[in-house]
């Protein structure tokens, strides 16, 4: 089982919504499309569902072309971002939906929404209506409903978006047990890079309608092939600053921030540093540290860390760091960053992959 | 400015009340010193907006009293309250300019032109709102609504409290730090006494000097970030603070200390008493490790977020997840967990045994 997308183009108008794409999902593999609004995930999504046609190129389904073929005539479940069920149907009726059509008995049906409601926890709630459920329940309830078919092609558009923060995380976590043991490609797009990573899987960056990178989730995160992919895995953003290499030394052009590197067969100039938020820190953190200073702009506590917003070298500075640091508006704060941890571009905004 | 005290506030929205559920508000007592920032934090349904009404006289506690400055105001109606509330929507006049829309509040008070003058300036000048007071406010982006709203709620200078309900809903997530960062300097400055109602810990956390925590009708902890996240007085406060939040496994106690599968479990608490219903050890995923002895657990999976391996394990009380650095190896199979005994809490039916 495989779903792959052959040189897949669409444009509306003059407009092109998706540049020129490949891509290849394999069976029992969770895929995630991460990018911001307007970066083409839903309209990749409804291209693979066959909800919406390519202007060029094709799509394979287990090594057919189904480009074309209408989303009916397709195995496909779809679960999007708006808690989507029938407002008069029982949570029973709701998850039943899509066997019914299908005609097979009512003790099969029955026995099907048992299971896949014990999945999803909502087994005591079959005989509710959606409106009497949390926000939670009736998510629960659509993802029931996208599972209780065995579906080849099962896409999920944002589906913890419009939940409070707690049951996001809840369900995130619950997710991808859902899909283990099942014949199925998922594809699951989100904005949000924690999502992804605690997804796992593979991921494929978006944006402006491009795949950036695509890979095991973990390894694209680690090493972004350019700084897009980097902006696009990063949350909070990454830092960029430009920055000059002379001999051993690194710093900051318009700072005193100095710091060595192996940076060994590099040569001498003008590059680009990406600094993630967790590097910065207001302990040290690593083995090579170099130390930064600035106007603190805010810091925001989640609970268990902080974000300290800085500012230094004309540029605003995100850090995180472990625990709870408060800090005054307009304070002067001393940071560490974690040198090891550094990537560097070259002037095209490509990585330096031997640094 | 005043203080405010919430004297044993209860609030049922039924006729009759026969169990606690039927009650939103629960036996509030709370001291808001003036010139504060506090932030009333919870999930939906926690009673944070049924108490906010209240204290802005919108609506009548079925029992209890509120005070401003030791002064029984329960019966006041808003107006004579004297508050100011920013809303999650702006609340603006989009026909008017950004200018008249500051002065507005004041005009209906009757002050002079002089007097407006002086306070619209000032205020335009905190929010950077300048360039912008001869533009119409209907040109302004949302962000750039919502920072008038504010400025309506911070122009007079009188008000007993400024009371924020949600008020960087409709703020793009990108530009909320730019908002906060503005509350927060405003608060240094002009240091009045403010409420900010939130579902969003961050939010609450950020804004805030102390925060009261509410679940299903009940203060549950009053205290400041690093209380609330070191040491929990409720289950739920330990749960809802901190992501991932606290590990939470049912415990047996007998003369005074605790167990869990049969293991002694060190903790801080002192506990006296054992006839609960119910009760727990509370730990945090941070301050769990891998150890050579302790608890016996099964690793389940470990999840790489980039920056810590969040590790699910399995011992025969329940799950208990491990925070350990992205860096660190992480055991596989059978391994033995220890609790750093510093953040180690027992609770008898939710609450913190001390």
């Amino acid at each position: 089982m495989s779903l792959e997308l052959k040189n897949v183009e669409k444009k509306i108008g003059a407009e092109t919504h998706i540049y020129s794409t490949n891509l290849k999902f394999e069976k029992n593999t969770i895929n995630i499309l991460l990018g911001s609004t307007l970066s083409g995930k839903t309209t990749l999504m409804q291209i693979m569902a066959g909800l919406d046609k390519p202007t060029s190129g094709e799509i394979w389904f287990n090594e057919k072309n189904v480009t074309g073929v209408a989303v009916q005539k397709r195995n496909v479940s779809m679960v999007y971002q708006q808690f989507i069920n029938y407002p008069n149907f029982t949570v029973f009726d709701n998850i039943a939906s899509p066997l019914k059509i299908t005609g097979i008995s009512s003790d099969e049906i029955k026995k099907k929404v048992g299971e896949v409601s014990e999945l999803l926890k909502i087994s005591g709630m079959l005989n509710k209506k959606p409106h009497e459920l949390s926000g939670g329940q009736q998510q629960r309830t659509a993802l029931a409903r996208a599972l209780v078919k065995d579906s080849g092609l099962i896409l999920l558009d944002e589906p913890l978006a419009n939940l409070d923060f707690k049951l996001r995380e809840e369900l995130r976590e619950e997710l991808p047990k859902l899909f283990e043991n099942r014949d199925c490609i998922v594809v699951y797009a989100t904005t949000e890079p924690s999502d992804a990573l605690l997804i796992g899987g593979n991921a494929a960056t978006l944006e402006e309608g491009r795949v950036v990178q695509y890979g095991k989730t973990i390894d694209v995160y680690n090493k972004p092939i350019n700084l897009v992919s980097a902006r696009v895995f990063s949350d909070p953003p990454i830092n960029i600053s430009d920055v000059k290499k002379n001999g051993d030394t690194f710093s900051l052009s318009q700072d005193s921030v100095k710091w060595k590197s192996k940076g060994a067969g590099l040569k001498d100039g003008n590059y680009k540093v990406g600094i993630r938020p967790h590097n910065i820190t207001t302990y040290k953190e690593g083995i090579n540290n170099v130390e930064i200073k600035g106007k603190v702009l805010i810091s925001e506590l989640s609970g268990s860390e902080s974000l300290i917003h800085f500012r230094n070298s004309n540029m605003n500075w995100v850090s995180l760091s472990n625990g709870t640091h408060q800090m005054n508006v307009g304070q002067e704060a001393k940071l560490y960053m974690n040198v090891d941890e550094f990537m560097y571009f070259d002037q095209n905004n490509n990585l330096i992959n031997h640094v | 400015m005043s203080k405010i005290t919430l004297n044993n506030l209860s609030h049922s929205y039924l006729e009759t009340q026969n169990s606690d559920s039927d009650w939103a508000l629960r036996d509030i007592n709370l001291d808001w010193q003036d010139g504060g920032a506090y932030a009333l934090l919870g999930p939906s349904g926690c009673g944070k907006t049924t108490l906010l009404n209240i204290i802005s006289g919108l609506l009548n506690p079925t029992k209890g009293k509120v005070l401003f400055d030791d002064k029984d105001i329960t019966t006041q109606t808003p107006v004579e309250r004297n508050i100011a509330q920013i809303f999650q929507f702006p609340v603006i006049y989009d026909t008017m300019t950004v200018y008249e829309n500051l002065a507005f509040p004041l005009r209906n008070r009757g002050m002079t032109d002089v007097e407006i003058d002086g306070r619209v300036k000032e205020i335009a000048e905190m929010l950077e709102l300048t360039k912008t007071l001869n533009k119409r406010a209907s040109g302004l982006t949302a962000d750039g609504k919502q920072k008038i709203s504010l400025g309506r709620g911070l122009v007079r200078s009188n008000v007993n409290v400024i009371m924020f309900d949600e008020p960087l809903t409709v703020i793009d997530p990108h530009l909320k730090w730019v908002l906060r960062s503005k509350l927060k300097e405003l608060h240094q400055k002009i240091n009045r006494t403010m409420i900010y109602v939130t579902h969003d810990q961050t939010e609450a956390l950020t804004f805030a000097d102390k925060v009261v925590v509410m679940h299903e009708g009940q203060v549950v902890q009053t205290g400041t970030p690093v209380e609330l996240f070191e040491k929990p007085k409720h289950t739920f406060v330990g749960h809802f603070i901190g992501s991932p939040g606290m590990n939470i496994l049912p415990c047996q106690i007998q003369n005074g200390t605790a167990s869990i599968d049969g293991i002694e479990i060190s903790t801080i608490s002192q506990i006296k008493k054992s006839d609960f219903s119910k009760t727990e050890i509370g730990i945090r995923p941070e301050f769990v490790s891998f150890d050579k002895k302790g608890i016996p657990a099964k690793v389940l999976k470990v999840s790489n977020t980039g920056r810590h391996k969040i590790i699910d394990t399995e011992c025969n009380s329940g799950k208990i997840k491990v925070l350990s650095h992205s860096s660190k190896e992480i055991p596989s199979g059978s391994v033995f967990l220890s609790f750093d005994k510093k953040y180690t809490y027992a609770y008898g039916d939710s609450w913190i045994i001390e």
